[in-house]
């Protein structure tokens, strides 16, 4: 199994959840999330005094996935949040031991 | 009815029009404190709100008690050596009829003295905003006790007593630009020299918290400030009350246009928090010269403020004392323009006959508010910076380090404004649970809740 982590513009949400869903993902969790990448953040000026904000507002999905679906997957959710501008964000995927859904103890691939 | 009341048809002279006007504007005058306290509020950190809304409010306490024991007796009693004031009638309020009119005009002294009560509320508090983040409250409520008494009290006397000497001399401060904002101003610069910068001043962020908040202060205030303007002439029954509204609004649109065009050319964006701030400097300006202008002179100088006070707020990063909110930079600055705008702008046909250098006046008024200007800077900055002094020296006026930077709401109020946390325990729990009725008494005292 493979955790798939995509750290995006906060407007693109709703297009990778339909495309996420589309491609039949039952689950995802969403977090917001702050951060930059190369192009940091942005400035604000208060009565002349100028302020750097390095971290700008993100979200942060995670979706789990079976090993044959994650590069698939990644593409789907790469494909859905891209704008071309800069500040788009990252997907990457780790490989997970385990998964157990609470409700029937049941564990892995069933787990999904 | 008790005895000894009577009625307003037993008093010859008073007029019902304009003491309710004046009542109306009082109340107006009044809304301004809290307005403040939001203007500042929403400029500090999160982690000092409450203090910011604090400082100012506790002012609307203070000032008042000290006003009726013997505040309105310093400033407008019977003029002694043309320094200070007394009337032992006015100490407690206690010698004052209730229809005993105020010294030539239609309204009751009563009614002057509520009208002047609340610019002497706002006055310390507009010091407020220069301290922010780092003063301890009981050294500030001792300040502003303290202040008033030295400072705001003689000055107002100064001003716009009978006998006063700057009154006297011919000063024009129809509403207060020197006895309350170069008044405010010049005291925020002398306390701040002595107490110094914030932590972290120009290595941290410091941006406003809630730039709404601002808005909102900045909104009351120039609605409150139409009674501080138009209740300035006490009345209204020759219309006079009118041309101050009339001036105060052309002149506060015109600082606010001045001071966003600034920032526009100047740093690329037009801006919340310029407009907010360009409209209280032309309010600030226009109070000195809002009896004397005409509308297009009140333009001019709501212009110039604007512009000037937009630059001037830059000056604390350049020689690095920490004004927190720019109280130096907007009614310092915003004061001492509009007072000294009067020698040019002053049209001889309003509020008195003397004119300013545009209206064929010669340089005589502009001389006269230079003057006035200056005692009151001179004044105001030393005796605050001896008073923070004193305090600094005794029981101290900042608070620690620690406390700073984990914000000073939490040490000084035990409050935090905001609860940003979500579900669960985060919102916090009693620390005390309710005690069986017979142990009550035992209970342990806490007044401190969970961080």
């Amino acid at each position: 199994m493979k955790l798939i982590t995509a750290v995006v513009k906060p407007h693109r949400l709703d297009e990778i959840k339909e495309a996420l869903q589309a491609f039949g993902v039952q689950g995802l969790t969403v977090t917001e999330a702050s951060g930059y990448g190369r192009q940091r953040g942005h400035t604000e000026v208060y009565r002349g005094a100028e302020y750097t904000v390095d971290l700008v507002p993100k979200i942060r999905i995670e979706v789990l996935a079976e090993d044959d679906d994650a590069d698939q997957l990644i593409e789907v959710v790469v494909k859905a949040a891209r704008t071309g501008k800069i500040g788009d964000g990252k997907v990457w995927s780790v490989p997970v031991d385990t998964a157990v859904r609470v409700r029937t103890g049941e564990r892995g691939p069933d787990a999904l | 009815m008790p005895p000894g009341i009577t009625l307003a048809a037993d008093a010859p002279g008073l007029s019902a029009a304009n003491t309710g006007f004046m009542l109306i504007c009082s109340a107006l005058v009044m809304l301004m404190t809290p307005g403040l306290a939001f203007f500042y509020g929403g400029m500090v950190r999160v982690k000092s709100t409450l203090n910011m809304l604090m400082m100012c409010f506790i002012s609307l306490g203070i000032v008042t008690i000290l006003w009726v024991l013997y505040g309105f007796s310093l400033a407008f009693g019977t003029d002694s050596g043309s320094l200070i004031g007394w009337s032992s009638d006015y100490v407690g309020l206690s010698g004052i009829g209730i229809n005993q009119l105020w010294d030539g005009y239609t309204i009751p002294v009563y009614v002057f003295a509520v009208f002047q009560l609340m610019f002497a509320i706002i006055t310390p508090a507009l010091i407020s905003g220069a301290l922010a983040d780092r003063v301890k409250f009981t050294a500030w409520a001792l300040f502003v006790a303290l202040w008033a008494t030295v400072v705001y009290f003689p000055v107002a006397h100064w001003v716009w007593g009978s006998g006063g000497w700057l009154f006297e001399m011919g000063v024009i401060d129809f509403a207060g630009g020197t006895a309350v904002h170069i008044n405010a101003g010049a005291a925020a610069l002398g306390v701040i020299l002595v107490i110094g910068k914030r932590v972290g001043f120009k290595k941290d962020p410091m941006r406003p918290h809630s730039l709404p908040l601002v808005m909102l202060g900045a909104g009351l205030l120039w609605f409150g400030w139409f009674g501080f303007n138009a209740g300035s002439w006490l009345g209204n029954d020759d219309g006079v009350g009118a041309v101050m509204f009339v001036n105060t609004q052309v002149a506060t649109a015109a600082a606010m246009l001045a001071w966003l065009a600034y920032e526009k050319i100047r740093h690329g964006s037009f801006t919340t928090l310029g407009a907010a701030s360009g409209a209280v400097a032309g309010l600030v300006a226009i109070t000195p010269s809002g009896g004397s202008s005409s509308p297009l002179g009140a333009i001019a100088i709501g212009a110039v403020a604007g512009l000037l006070c937009a630059m001037a707020v830059g000056l604390k990063y350049r020689f690095g004392y920490d004004d927190s909110l720019d109280v130096v930079g907007v009614h310092l600055v915003g004061g001492v323009v509009g007072s000294l705008l009067v020698g040019f702008f002053a049209t001889g046909g309003v509020q008195s006959d003397a004119k300013g250098l545009f209206y064929g006046g010669g340089f005589e008024q502009l001389g006269k508010q230079a003057v006035g200007v200056f005692a009151v800077l001179a004044y105001s900055l030393i005796v605050s910076a001896i008073l923070a002094l004193v305090l600094d020296k005794t029981i101290g006026m900042r608070v620690g380090e620690d406390d700073e930077i984990s914000g000073i709401d939490q040490v000084e109020h035990a409050e935090t404004a905001y609860d940003f946390s979500g579900a669960g325990g985060g919102a916090g729990s009693r620390k005390t649970a309710p005690a069986p009725a017979e142990t009550v008494a035992a209970a342990p005292q806490t007044r401190k809740v969970d961080a």
